[in-house]
């Protein structure tokens, strides 16, 4: 390892950083060689070390694949989290206690890789690979699965949810087919519409699905990561693709959109995150791309106040950037394996707001950060 | 009177002037007079006027001048002149009036020795100009309207003339803000603008416009000399605004970008070289650096990225020279410009900081770097455009540290044919990755012998081959580990391929005792029984320390102690590890020969590679010993099987007597006692009974040789 790369503590780096104007008026000579050392002295942060975990939860026994919050409740709800484990369980976390309340255990032991609740914490969807997409009724500490999907798909491609009125859902999800999506209303199940690539698109499997609509009441909109690398929007109403970007060489691993700026994210197993944006005339263009250190992105979460985004790493790091110019602001490396989801809590009080990371070393990592602004 | 006179008219007119203006108070008919002045042709006039100033009997010219001037025959005449020029019109005659206009109010004063009315006063006469001209710039743009050509390049000149005569603030003070005006929404008068200053790009500093200006510098060559070098590099008199306009006026459009990036880099250049650090004046080094700080002001991150590198080592250089200098001054402008250069290269690390006493002219070029002057007449601005930088920016947000966010550590190849290309492909660049295959490559071997053995001999040859790359801990002892596993994977040809390399050309010594070190241990694993896990490889240490004695001299005595205790106590297991060998079949029997009987070819012969007889001893002792240790290690097995066939025994024999004549008496006392003995009574047998000549004819050699040894034995007693 480079020397100057690897031990230069931060302390030290704070002395080299005083010495060196003197350095220079003494009038010592800066050679080539000293310039890229000085210029990575540079770079190189005097600012706080990233934070630790608030806390940490154990005791899935198993890689957890995804988290989802519920904060939002006022005094006497227990803010809650929960988390779908490989081994198929879907714990919720109590956060006040950080013990376990309930275990879950509907997709016959297999990996459960998407939870959600849908208006309350009294009722949840998950889905596993037992190809199941199950609804939960959790009111009163039952804990019995209400109905379920088959979806018939034997990826790994979560659903995703949009709350089109009171009591009403609209779900997309992979289909049996290998490259369509299908749209269901929940909680009626009826299909809305198969959303199916063009003969000869190629665009591979969908991987990540977005559901969103600009405003309540608005045409939703669907924004899909395919195997190829493509992103594509699709008009649901009319079953339509509007627009297609390739925005990576590998599969598409997840992707983010941020409905207000028109812009989103992705992420695949390539080095690269990239940015993309949505024009009046329902165009996908790449933004910017955003280069980084190792390759492989499992999971992008955009905080619900659009300002900060959360990367889970294949090199079980996790990444937060700013949202406005994907400002790099810190590397979270707690994890000793691959960070599988991120998710950010929905506090009511923006100081409360926690971020979640679940990797396969089984741990659930919470963070307070950047909370206060 | 009619507008266009014939040049016989003109100069018949003209000299009806002079002489109206010569004439005597009382021959001067009021009315007619004056109209004579005010509506004969302008430039006519304006000649005569200036010509007649001072002289006997002008008291009233200069009324008569300041009507001229009140009543807007300026423009009149300007108008004249460009309509003549259209027609073209004489250049001589142009020249003489421009001079005539712009230097009037010197004229004037000249002539009336201060008794000048204030219209002539420059502050007063230079903002009419500026209307006349405007008037003018007005006929031209309705004229233009109505499909009719017009030249401009007269007003221009007059302006440009203006301009050169220093009254640029006078009559741009008229000018500008009109133009700005109505350049807002048309581009006929636009056009008119850009041809205007185009024709006098000398004169471009007084326009701070974009609109005014166009892309005049991207298509014109001189007005870009003008605002790239002369502006900038050549002179140094301008104000920080006109600077803030210039460069601003550079980076507001993609096309004069480039410009504006050449621009920093010609600046850097100059700030940063030693030479004009040494002979410039400082006022010009404090103008380069204001341009610099503007430049980067305007500089957006995807460029600064693109130039990180260029502005880190301008940055050096210019430091550097600027803190030899004697000069406070030349010094703390050469920390300000660095430590701004270096806040803008490393928005998110830190930044170069000096000590130096802050005063005007630091906080002055500092605020450079951040205040981005304002351009009222810019219609949109794109989204990461510096100007909107600090009100969209994630400025808010702190960054932590995240020096510590490195590449992991690179895997190791999971298949014996990647590490092979590993270990074969020149991309140096990948030391890490070469350093896991080389530390993961034993235990692949070991784990896949199938795959292996499709591959050994290449194996065994990259292996052979391997140089040290990087500072591996025990590389030595890692490559040979992993020699010894393609080795005992694969003995048949791998053996095959060392032993011939052994004596085969263009090998180091180190690599040809690397052969034998490596047959070695590959013998001796193959001919123990198979080990569970580590144990054999303790038991395998002995000829490993041996082997490699040569390359760590320095262990000390207690190591060789040591050794000498293990030596021993090894003695004893062996006997144990002899009688599992008979209970097992030894692997090392059935490729002995591929080991042992290449070896011996050509050890008595001097070869073109090297000669073992002679000055290579070295390696022929390590050859005999290797020998004979192969030789030990087949006979646990074959003294009790007698499977050797003649080859094998002859090899068996000549080696034997190598053992005999190179290894020192004592040493074979004190390891080898027993083989000895029970070599002795071997070749006892092989004298007697064996069916070939030669065998018996080594054999008995041997014999005599051990009765020589016994000889010196007692004479001389251990």
């Amino acid at each position: 390892m480079h020397p100057w790369n690897s031990t230069v503590g931060s302390a030290s780096l704070k002395l080299m950083l005083k010495l060196l104007p003197r350095l220079f008026q003494r009038r010592i000579l800066i050679e080539d060689s000293m310039k890229s050392k000085v210029a990575s002295l540079f770079t190189a942060l005097m600012a706080l070390p990233p934070p630790d975990p608030q806390f940490v939860l154990r005791g899935t026994s198993a890689a957890v694949h995804t988290l989802y919050f519920s904060c939002g409740g006022s005094e006497p709800d227990i803010p809650l989290l929960y988390s779908g484990s490989e081994s198929g369980f879907i714990h919720v976390w109590n956060l006040r206690t950080h013990r376990v309340d309930t275990a879950l255990d509907g997709h016959g032991r297999k990996s459960v890789y998407c939870v959600e609740t849908m208006g309350g914490k009294d009722r949840l969807l998950s889905q596993g690979r037992d190809q199941r997409i199950c609804l939960w009724d959790l009111a009163e500490g039952r804990t019995s699965v209400t109905d379920s999907v088959f979806t018939e798909h034997v990826g790994f491609c979560r659903c995703s949810l949009l709350k089109v009125a009171q009591g009403r859902w609209l779900m997309a999800m992979a289909a049996r087919s290998l490259e369509e999506i299908q749209i269901l209303e929940l909680p009626s199940k009826t299909s809305v519409c198969t959303l199916k690539p063009e003969v000869g698109a190629k665009l591979g499997m969908p991987m990540c699905l977005k559901l969103w609509q600009l405003s309540c009441g608005s045409q939703p909109v669907l924004l899909a990561g395919y195997e190829d690398g493509s992103v594509v929007l699709w008009n649901v109403s009319m079953g339509k693709a509007l627009s297609q970007l390739v925005c990576h060489q590998e599969p598409v691993m997840s992707l983010d959109f941020d409905s207000e700026k028109a812009k989103g994210i992705s992420g695949s197993s390539e080095k690269v995150l990239s940015i993309w944006s949505l024009n009046e005339q329902q165009n996908l263009q790449v933004y910017k791309t955003h280069e980084l250190v190792n390759a492989g992105i499992s999971d992008i979460t955009i905080r619900p106040d659009k300002k900060i985004l959360a990367t889970a790493g294949w090199d079980h790091r996790i990444r937060i950037f700013g949202w406005k110019k994907l400002k790099p602001l810190a590397v979270l490396d707690y994890h000793t394996a691959t960070v599988h989801c991120v998710s950010f809590s929905d506090h009511s009080n923006p100081r409360e707001r926690l971020l979640a990371a679940g990797s396969k070393d089984q741990r659930i990592s919470v963070w307070s950060i950047y909370a206060q602004t | 009177m009619p507008a266009a006179l014939g040049e016989r008219e003109r100069a018949l007119f003209g000299a009806f002037l002079r002489s109206l203006a010569r004439a005597p108070g009382a021959a001067r008919p009021e009315g007619v007079w004056q109209r004579c002045f005010l509506e004969g042709p302008a430039s006519l006039v304006l000649c005569v006027l200036l010509e007649s100033l001072g002289s006997a009997g002008s008291v009233r010219i200069p009324g008569a001048g300041r009507r001229f001037l009140q009543e807007g025959r300026v423009s009149a005449l300007l108008w004249e002149v460009c309509q003549q020029q259209a027609q073209a019109g004489c250049p001589e005659l142009q020249d003489v009036l421009i001079n005539k206009i712009v230097c009037l109010p010197d004229h004037v004063s000249n002539k009336l020795q201060g008794k000048n009315p204030p219209v002539f006063f420059p502050q007063n006469y230079f903002p009419l100009l500026g209307d006349a001209v405007l008037q003018v710039l007005e006929k031209i743009s309705d004229s233009l309207r109505g499909g009719l050509d017009c030249s401009i390049s007269f007003v221009s000149h007059v302006l440009g003339k203006v301009c050169i005569h220093g009254r640029q603030k006078e009559i741009l003070g008229v000018l500008v803000p009109r133009l700005t005006d109505l350049t807002k929404s048309d581009c006929i008068w636009q056009r008119i603008c850009w041809r205007l200053v185009e024709c006098v790009p000398d004169q471009l500093c007084f326009l701070p416009d974009s609109q005014l200006l166009g892309n005049l510098v991207v298509k014109n060559k001189k007005a870009q000399f003008v605002v790239t070098q002369k502006m900038l590099l050549l002179q140094y008199g301008h104000t920080t605004e006109v600077l803030q306009n210039l460069l601003g006026y550079l980076s507001l459009d993609s096309l004069r970008r480039t410009l504006l990036l050449r621009v920093l880099q010609e600046l850097l250049e100059t700030w940063s070289s030693s030479s004009a650090v040494k002979h410039s004046p400082a006022e010009q080094q404090l103008y380069i650096s204001k341009a610099i700080l503007i430049c980067l002001s305007h500089l957006k991150e995807p460029e600064i990225e693109t130039h990180r590198q260029e502005l880190l080592t301008s940055m050096m250089e210019g430091v550097k020279c600027r803190l030899d200098s004697s000069l406070l001054q030349q010094r703390r402008l050469g920390m300000v410009v660095a430590e701004s250069i270096s806040l803008k290269i490393n928005t998110e690390g830190p930044v170069l900081k000096f000590e130096y006493e802050e005063d005007d002219e630091t906080r002055e070029l500092k605020s450079l770097l951040v205040q981005t002057p304002s351009f009222c007449n810019v219609p949109s601005l794109p989204d990461d455009d510096p100007f909107l930088y600090f009100f969209y920016s994630d400025d808010d947000l702190i960054p932590y540290d995240m020096s510590e966010d490195k590449e992991l550590k690179i895997k190791a190849p999971v298949y014996i044919r990647d590490c092979i290309e590993v270990l074969t492909g020149s991309r140096t660049e990948d030391v890490d990755k070469w350093e896991a295959t080389v530390k993961a490559l034993e235990s692949l071997v070991r784990k896949n012998p199938a795959a292996t053995r499709e591959v050994s001999v290449e194996l065994a040859k990259i292996l052979l081959h391997l140089e040290e790359k990087s500072s591996i801990e025990g590389f030595v002892e890692l490559r040979q580990r992993t020699q010894v596993a393609v080795l005992t994977t694969d003995p048949i040809p791998v053996a095959k391929y060392l032993t011939s390399q052994f004596y085969s050309l263009n090998y180091s010594l180190r690599q040809r005792m690397d052969i034998l070190d490596v047959l070695v241990l590959a013998a001796q694993e193959l001919s123990c029984p198979k080990f569970c896990g580590k144990t054999k490889h303790s038991g395998a240490q002995k000829p490993c320390i041996q082997l490699l004695q040569g390359s760590d001299s320095s262990k000390g005595w207690r190591r060789v102690v040591d050794e000498r205790i293990k030596n021993k106590t090894r003695r004893l297991d062996k006997g144990h590890c002899d009688m599992e060998l008979a209970s097992r079949p030894n692997e090392f029997n059935s490729v002995a020969g591929y080991f042992f009987f290449p070896l011996i070819q050509h050890f008595d012969r001097p070869l073109t590679t090297f000669d073992l007889l002679g000055e290579d001893h070295l390696v022929l002792g390590r050859l005999a010993h290797t020998l004979a240790i192969l030789m030990y290690l087949a006979v646990n097995t074959v003294v009790r099987k007698v499977l050797l066939y003649r080859y094998v025994r002859q090899g068996l024999l000549s080696c034997i007597s190598s053992l005999l004549l190179s290894v020192p008496t004592e040493r074979i006392l004190a390891d080898m006692t027993e083989e000895l003995l029970e070599t002795q009574s071997w070749l006892g047998d092989v004298m007697e009974k064996d069916p070939d000549g030669d065998c018996r004819r080594l054999a008995l050699q041997n014999l005599l040789l051990m009765e020589n040894l016994k000889k010196k034995l007692e004479v001389v007693p251990s």
